[in-house]
């Protein structure tokens, strides 16, 4: 699995999937495709764009792309707009397909039958994948095939994304579809009257092809026929009874009871939280004593001189102290995509829906805020599941507040250093409350920003719509669930790998240069980032910031606990690990700053949008620099309004005069 | 009229009309939308629970699927009980 815009099968056919949002359409394309997916975004916009070879008989091989899922051929979202404009032929970096398969839920033909019309009348050939035909089946939804395809006119086939050979239908049929497609002037079969219409390239103009109706009442009036129509066709089939689901409603009436719902809600929540950091000590420290380990190779084999320094000063300690991360993310995305397969996330959205509503987002926002808790960057790669923009945009916004692992290493440290460790109130340890208090101060910052926008933005006073789906219950599929994962490790590293690399060498040269004519390494305190420090402490001196925490702040931008080691070296400590390092850092801190300067500096931590990544993938999941230099103003300017509140307020109560 | 935000939960309605509040371009896609997703005139529709506290989003099952609608959404949806 790569992640690449690449085609790699450019001129072969392209068949796409369509379908309603929870049909299995994913599910049956991971079937089709066997994992082997390319997965990359469509020009221009922040849409996952998923392409997979699908190996038919006789060598013969087809591009197949999964379509994002959609209700309607009238988008409402960025990732409809994809599927509407490919289907129209008219998206950007992508051709036409040759075939479509529209995948639909054999147990929801009321739904999926109005969408099957509107495919049919793009006059792209289709087939029509009846999937989870088995649950249906075991529902005593039995579907008569030929009278199905016989009424709409297109062929259908039974399809079982989630068992093995639950596809072999499809492909048989795609496979003579196939032969038709390669060999266009053969006699006429009888897929061939409806292939005729595709040939030639996707360049050429379709005269043929019906344009959507802009005039909304024909809209609205098309859906009604459609709507007739499909009534018609289940009671010809019989299927027009509507079967309940049983057990999902029985699940349902206590998950989202008013109250065990939100009390299993909560236990949910604190069981992804307590995994992601109890489980992924061990790999995160794999990873870090790998590093130190690469990092001394390095040092005992090479000349001491600007390269080795790259290497290990740059791209070891800011790319590699990233990737550190990346155990808790997968661990968080597994919790995820377990919930999401089952159909429990947006149950926990619905329950959410209120508090989230009440600052002006919906429950959908909640996941994507809780994911930056473990980091921002994989947070706002979720934010693509939010269908409204506004909400996307205020949430990115908010995002950075919530509090990262990066900044705990920093906590820690000035806690360690500056809290003495007595007990409050009989059971609690002042220390964990200053944490626990940092955590709330990132929250309630994030919900008052929301609110501020909700109430002086014009957007933020009118009400959105929610209209989520609430699917059925299901077992997550282990299959689906690890290809995902692997995606989503892709995507993660591929970040690391490209953007976030150059601005870590960029810190590197700025914290490194220009070198010394002694040929001595050279001291941080003369380097560009110690010349940018000394300007910087000129502003933040009224925050009580000294020049070595300013020189530190900007390694720091790489990832904040970067800033740690950054005042290792400035106070002339050499490389002794992480824990090594705090513990010799700890005492000197709290004998030369006052607590007004380490409780302005938690502050600071709190707000300062201290993370160059944070903001790179803001832009490009925002698609513009807008988003990320609103971030940075008013990140920065809550962070320096705050520190100097607190900074002023600790010298007035704890004054040492 | 009879909206579904009002109506009595488990109980068996019929969509008889979706209305706009206002002609305003947001309450008219807000319609589509809901047509889209199957709030059509005629299909049998069922308030399944409103459990949060003022009943803001609730669940409603329109045909065989399964929606969240917020309170504002389900005001535009005009429905008659049906006698069984």
């Amino acid at each position: 699995m790569t992640e690449s815009i690449i085609h790699f099968h450019p001129h072969g056919k392209l068949v796409a999937l369509v379908g309603n949002p929870n049909c299995g359409k994913t599910a049956l394309f991971n079937r089709l495709t066997g994992g082997k997916q390319h997965v990359a975004n469509y020009a221009g916009v922040t849409v996952e764009r998923k392409e997979g070879k699908l190996t038919l008989d006789h060598q013969k091989s087809l591009r197949v792309l999964d379509l994002p899922g959609t209700y309607s051929l009238y988008p409402r979202t960025p990732d409809e707009r994809v599927t509407c404009d490919v289907l129209r032929g008219v998206a950007k970096g992508e051709r036409k397909p040759d075939l479509l398969v529209c995948v639909i839920d054999a147990t929801n033909l009321r739904m999926c039958l109005r969408f099957v019309l509107a495919i049919k009348r793009t006059g792209i050939p289709t087939v029509v994948a009846l999937n989870m035909v088995d649950e249906a089946k075991s529902r005593g939804i039995e579907i008569d095939i030929p009278a199905l395809s016989r009424e709409l006119g297109l062929q259908v086939v039974p399809t079982v994304a989630i068992a093995k050979g639950g596809d072999a239908l499809l492909r048989e049929s795609l496979s003579t579809l196939f032969a038709d497609l390669v060999a266009p002037r053969a006699e006429s079969s009888p897929a061939q009257r409806n292939l005729s219409t595709i040939e030639g390239d996707s360049n050429d103009s379709h005269p043929q092809q019906p344009q959507q109706p802009q005039d909304p009442a024909i809209q609205l009036q098309q859906i009604e026929t459609d709507h007739a129509r499909v009534q018609s066709i289940l009671q010809k089939l019989g299927l027009d009874q509507i079967v309940h689901h049983s057990s999902s409603d029985r699940l349902d009436s206590f998950l989202l009871h008013p109250v065990f719902g939100p009390l299993v809600l909560l236990s949910i929540l604190f069981t992804v939280f307590q995994a992601m950091f109890s489980w992924s000590t061990y790999p995160m420290d794999l990873i870090k004593d790998l590093n130190e380990f690469l990092k001394d190779q390095i040092i005992s084999t090479f000349a001491p001189g600007w390269l080795t320094s790259l290497v290990v000063d740059g791209v070891l300690s800011g790319a590699m102290g990233v990737i550190t991360f990346l155990p808790q993310i997968l661990i968080l995305f597994l919790f995820i995509l377990i919930l999401e397969e089952s159909g429990y996330l947006p149950r926990a959205a619905y329950l959410l829906d209120r508090l989230m509503g009440s600052v002006g987002l919906s429950g959908r926002s909640f996941i994507p805020l809780l994911s930056s808790f473990a980091c921002a960057i994989p947070g706002i790669m979720a934010m693509r599941t939010i269908p409204n923009m506004r909400d996307r945009y205020v949430t990115m916004l908010i995002a950075p507040l919530m509090t990262c692992s990066a900044r705990l290493p920093v906590y820690s440290l000035l806690i360690s250093a500056f809290i003495p460790q007595r007990t409050v109130g009989g059971y609690f340890e002042l220390q964990g409350l200053v944490m626990f208090g940092l955590y709330l101060a990132g929250i309630f910052a994030a919900l008052f920003v929301a609110w501020m926008l909700k109430v002086l933005t014009r957007a933020g006073k009118q009400t959105r719509p929610l209209m989520m789906e609430l699917p059925r219950y299901r077992w997550p599929n282990p299959w689906n669930v690890l290809i995902g994962l692997l995606q989503r490790a892709v995507i993660f590293i591929k970040r690391v790998g490209g953007n976030i690399l150059l601005l870590t060498i960029l810190i590197w040269f700025l914290a490194s240069f220009p070198l010394p004519s002694s040929g001595e390494p050279i001291q941080i305190e003369n380097s560009f980032a110690g010349i940018l420090g000394g300007y910087l402490s000129q502003v933040l001196g009224s925050i009580g910031f000294n020049w070595q925490i300013c020189i530190s702040l900007i390694p720091g931008m790489v990832a904040r606990e970067v800033a740690i080691s950054a005042l290792g070296t400035v106070y002339s400590l050499t490389s002794m690990g992480e824990d090594g390092l705090s513990s010799a850092l700890a005492p000197i801190i709290s004998q030369q700053w006052s607590l007004a300067t380490a409780l302005s500096l938690l502050t600071w931590f709190v707000f300062a949008p201290q993370c160059l990544s944070t903001l790179a993938v803001l832009k490009r999941e925002s698609g513009g620099w807008r988003i990320p230099i609103i971030s940075v103003t008013y990140l920065f300017g809550l962070a320096y309004i705050f520190s100097y509140a607190v900074f002023n307020l600790t010298n007035y109560f704890f004054s040492p005069a | 009229m009879l909206t579904l935000d009002h109506a009595i939960a488990n109980q068996k309605y019929r969509i008889s009309q979706l209305h706009c509040e206002q002609a305003t371009h947001s309450d008219q896609e807000r319609m589509r939308q809901l047509f889209e997703l199957g709030f059509i005139k005629g299909e049998s529709v069922m308030l399944l629970r409103r459990t949060m506290p003022g009943s803001d989003p609730m669940v409603v099952r329109v045909g065989s699927s399964t929606f969240a609608l917020r309170k504002a959404e389900a005001r535009t949806i005009g429905v008659e009980m049906v006698s069984s």
